[in-house]
């Protein structure tokens, strides 16, 4: 696939009044690319889709799509299309007029306006549903109009505010799946705003998490979710152990740390990183430590403690006190081997890989 | 993708053009509205305004002296005759205002707590009544009250009196009846509304911590419903001391009330400044009694908690 | 507390029935003596007969007034539904400051004593040089009518989910275009509604008619001067049914149509529920 920037953002920002919804962001996201914004509400992230698709427009800042710039520009001219939280689902009209809506700006003739409707609808999987009322459909099926009435008009740029929050949890999952090779099948950017960091994990190819109106973090998943920059997006992102530990060498874009409980590492110093003083805070996620089973040894190991135990089904959460540690670990493992038999109060040896360990600004 | 190509087309927009942008919400929302504002600006705040200038003036026949006096204002509120129907009308509307909402009360709270999937059809039925010409409604008591009406023919047709009474037509009753009946809907949708918005978990939250049907009533709904019940109150006293239709065809000679002195001053006694004047008098007195009542229907529900 | 509550139970139902009886006996009265063969109207009724209909287009002064109301009506009722549109959107569409002022000035002749705002207004078009006439009283109706017509747009306007137009908006339609294929096919029926309710009161609108109407009386006014003679009674009983049907088939209409606009703009904002 080329690298080819499909949307500048550069140091966009959204100001009501003293108030800031997003500040000073920038970003470039690719042609072809599954994008999405995530963070809590009220994080910004629906400011920005919507300076994108053109509701609303940024107090400084510019944005291009595909090398044109957007300012002033109205929703209306823009190469963008959108599926809105509400679907927005134009309840006087059937699934064929809402699908066909945009078209009929374009002036193209009668059989080609239907078969791009017809189209559209198999892409989605409501073939034969044309005639269907707007208020005769189910939530999942309205979704899959919204989404088939913005993929019609061949946007360069798809937006999705929040498009599965709707629906519950099952439909939501085989919606991710779907959306995720619909996007593959037509090969156009998404942009999906959500605040379920499952759903941007498993649908992206890259995410920028955003907190208070600022960007804080922007990678694909997986680095994301093992090397958050800091505390914050490492919390949103799932359970995360924080230890403290001293810094006590630094070279070429990596600092050795001492922690009395894991020993000396050598880590990737943070983006965000500041010295502060002479410590540094690392984190582990919980699935990263592995119970050591009997007499089973491993090269890196710490022993503690397990305080308590709290069930999930598949796998159970321990919580081991570690001696040297101000807070108790916890520790994700399957269930397979038994870890939701063992008692509080059991002595327990842990192993971990240095890697896992990741140092993060704060 | 034409839309991309009308992108291209659009010349590049300036800072300033932005800037306007983000006000337009402000300048349109205001645009939008301002036909209907001038026209409530040139045809109800104007014209009070031209009332109140009047009530300072004076006439002498067909001419208007327009030296500012308080002259008006002596008559209207010394004259036995002005100060007696403007006392009656008050208390007529304060009557009036009262009934409408005790009786209104039940009506409102059954639709709202019992009206189940018909809420709709209910409120249909009631506004149904109010909809109708209001000359007729009063008209129509005329004909249920009176000497040889509906009620006397009826009550006699029973047994339950030998002749007819006088006591039910021409009379500050009579004009009390039909009042209330007229602004029944006036006052049973506000309380509804007001109804409506109760949480009715907060009174399953009451019935739980041990209150039983009345105690709950007096201790959430009624207290909750205090809004409506004020809006009620108001809707209803003020414009019922302005009515001069009802008094003029059920009231007799007891039971006119101020609005039909005003009347007389704009038609056959013509004297405006002096028929300012009771307006404005009227509008100030009934606001007055107005505030005081929600006062104290406020400071009521205060001490029910 | 059982039978407390059985008592409470039984009693607001048939305490409801009462009421209603209270509110449509007058009503009902009117059609009951409308067709009574006496002229006077009280019971025993004496016979059936519909001559005071029969009558009715024998009056010419009768068809004057039916016409000067129909054409008030009309005008009255198209012009508070087009301020009261311009009023609603604005309110529920977009903020700016003094909205609610603006809007509580608008709503205030529900308010105020209608012989207040009748004789001010009389007061400043005559000043104005204005001589009375049907125009008079189409203003004054205006006035009235807005508040109802407000009421009943806005509540139309509400439940109208401001994504809709952003979509239309975002699939490339103009801001004419989405107001055209959008927002006036949704809000038709409250526009309707609004225009009926509008077109009932003026109708019926007795006190702004009587002060500020010229030498061609509405039906109201005309009603009014027919009052004074008893033997009209019956005549204008025929006329009040007529008037009575007008105005239950026109809001049974308005109100139907309402019911359609609600469900029509509840329907974006369910799903989310």
């Amino acid at each position: 696939m080329p690298e080819r920037t499909m949307i500048e953002i550069a140091g966009v920002t959204r100001s009501y009044g003293a108030f800031k919804a997003l500040d000073d962001a920038s970003l470039s996201i690719r042609e072809g690319e599954f994008f999405s914004l995530l963070g809590p509400s009220g994080c910004g992230k629906t400011t920005l889709l919507r300076l994108i698709a053109g509701f609303d427009s940024p107090t400084s800042g510019s944005i291009a799509i595909d090398g044109q710039p957007m300012n002033g520009i109205p929703a209306n001219r823009r190469p963008t299309n959108m599926v809105f939280q509400s679907y927005a689902i134009f309840p006087h009209l059937n699934v064929e007029q809402n699908v066909g809506y945009g078209l009929k700006r374009l002036r193209l003739d009668a059989s080609e306006e239907r078969r791009r409707v017809v189209e559209a609808l198999a892409q989605v999987s409501l073939s034969g549903l044309g005639k269907r009322g707007a208020t005769e459909l189910s939530g999942g099926q309205r979704q899959r109009v919204a989404l088939a009435r913005a993929l019609v008009m061949r946007p360069k740029v798809l937006l999705l505010d929040e498009p599965l929050s709707a629906l519950d949890k099952k439909l939501r999952e085989q919606m991710q799946v779907e959306l995720r090779r619909l996007q593959q099948a037509v090969g156009i950017t998404f942009i999906l705003v959500t605040h379920d960091q499952y759903e941007a994990l498993a649908m992206s190819d890259r995410i920028a998490v955003m907190f208070g109106g600022r960007i804080a973090q922007v990678a694909a998943p997986k680095e994301i979710y093992q090397r958050p920059v800091n505390r914050q997006v490492a919390d949103f992102l799932g359970g995360m152990n924080f230890v403290q530990a001293e810094i006590v060498g630094e070279e070429a874009g990596q600092i050795v740390v001492d922690t009395k409980a894991f020993g000396r590492v050598r880590t990737d110093k943070p983006k965000l990183f500041q010295r502060n003083g002479g410590s540094a805070t690392l984190g582990i996620r919980p699935e990263r430590l592995r119970v050591l089973w009997d007499e089973a040894r491993a090269k890196f190991e710490v022993a503690g403690t397990v305080v308590d135990r709290h069930y999930f089904g598949e796998i159970t959460h321990l919580i081991v006190e570690i001696p040297g540690l101000e807070k108790p670990l916890s520790v994700t493992e399957t269930n397979d081997f038994g870890a939701d038999d063992i008692p509080v109060g059991t002595p327990i040896r842990l192993a971990y890989d240095p890697d896992a360990l990741v140092a993060m600004g704060e | 993708m034409t839309a991309a190509a009308e992108g291209q087309a659009t010349p590049r927009i300036r800072r300033a053009v932005q800037k306007s942008l983000l006000q337009s919400e402000q300048a349109q929302g205001w645009a939008l509205i301002s036909p209907t504002f001038l026209f409530a600006l040139v045809l109800l705040v104007a014209p009070i305004l031209v009332v109140i200038a009047h009530s300072f003036w004076t006439q002498d026949y067909l001419t208007i002296d327009r030296t500012f006096t308080l002259e008006q204002y002596r008559i209207a509120l010394t004259e036995p005759i002005y100060r007696d129907l403007l006392l009656r009308s008050l208390y007529v509307s304060l009557l009036v205002s009262v009934f409408t909402v005790v009786l209104a009360y039940p009506i409102a709270y059954f639709i709202s707590f019992h009206g189940g999937r018909r809420k709709g059809l209910w409120l249909f039925l009631i506004t149904i009544p109010f909809w109708t010409s209001y000359l007729l409604r009063v008209m129509s008591w005329k004909v249920i009250l009176g000497y040889n009406g509906v009620l006397n023919s009826g009550l006699m047709g029973l047994g339950v009196i030998d002749e007819p009474s006088t006591a039910l037509l021409y009379n500050t009753t009579a004009v009390v009846i039909t009042l209330t009946h007229a602004w029944a809907a006036f006052a049973i949708l506000p309380i509804y509304v007001s109804l409506e918005k109760v949480d009715r978990t907060l009174i399953e939250a009451a019935t739980d911590l041990g209150d039983g049907p009345l105690r709950r009533f007096l201790r959430i709904t009624l207290p909750l419903s205090v809004p409506g019940i004020v809006s009620a109150l108001l809707i209803v006293m003020i414009p019922t001391v302005g009515d001069f239709v009802t008094p003029r065809l059920v009231g007799g000679k007891d039971g006119v009330m101020i609005a039909n002195a005003i009347q007389a001053q704009f038609g056959k006694a013509s004297n405006w400044p002096l028929g300012a004047a009771l307006s404005v008098t009227t509008m100030a007195v009934v606001t007055a009694m107005a505030a005081a009542s929600v006062f104290i229907i406020r400071g009521a529900a205060r001490l029910a908690r | 507390m059982t039978a407390m509550r059985k008592l409470l139970a039984n009693w607001l139902p048939a305490y409801a029935f009462l009421y209603i009886a209270f509110l449509y006996l007058p009503v009902l009265l009117l059609p009951v003596f409308s067709v009574n063969a006496s002229p006077i109207p009280k019971f025993p009724l004496t016979g059936v007969t519909l001559d005071w209909y029969a009558g009715l287009p024998q009056t010419p002064a009768l068809l004057d007034a039916a016409w000067n109301s129909l054409v008030v009506g009309v005008a009255a009722s198209l012009l508070s539904t087009l301020l009261g549109i311009c009023a609603a959107r604005a309110i529920t569409r977009y903020r700016f400051p003094g909205r609610r002022a603006v809007s509580g000035l608008i709503m205030a002749p529900l308010v105020l004593p209608e012989i207040i705002v009748a004789i001010s207004l009389l007061l400043v078009l005559l000043q104005l040089g204005l001589s009375l006439s049907l125009f008079t009283v189409v203003l004054g109706h205006v006035l009235i009518c807005i508040p109802y017509s407000m009421t009943v747009l806005t509540s139309g306007f509400e439940g109208f989910d401001r994504s809709l137009e952003e979509a239309s908006a975002d699939l490339g339609e103009s801001a004419f275009g989405t107001f055209r294929r959008v927002t006036l096919p949704m809000v038709a029926p409250a526009i309707v509604s609004s225009l009926l309710v509008s077109f009932t009161i003026s109708l019926d609108e007795f006190v702004m008619a009587f002060f500020l109407t010229g030498t061609d009386p509405t039906l109201p006014v005309y009603v009014w001067g027919q009052l004074r003679f008893a033997a009209k009674l019956p005549g204008v009983l025929a006329l009040g049914t007529l008037l009575l049907a007008a105005s239950f088939l026109l809001l049974t209409l308005a109100e139907m149509l309402r019911r359609r606009a609600e469900r029509r703009t509840k329907l974006t904002g369910g799903v989310l529920a």
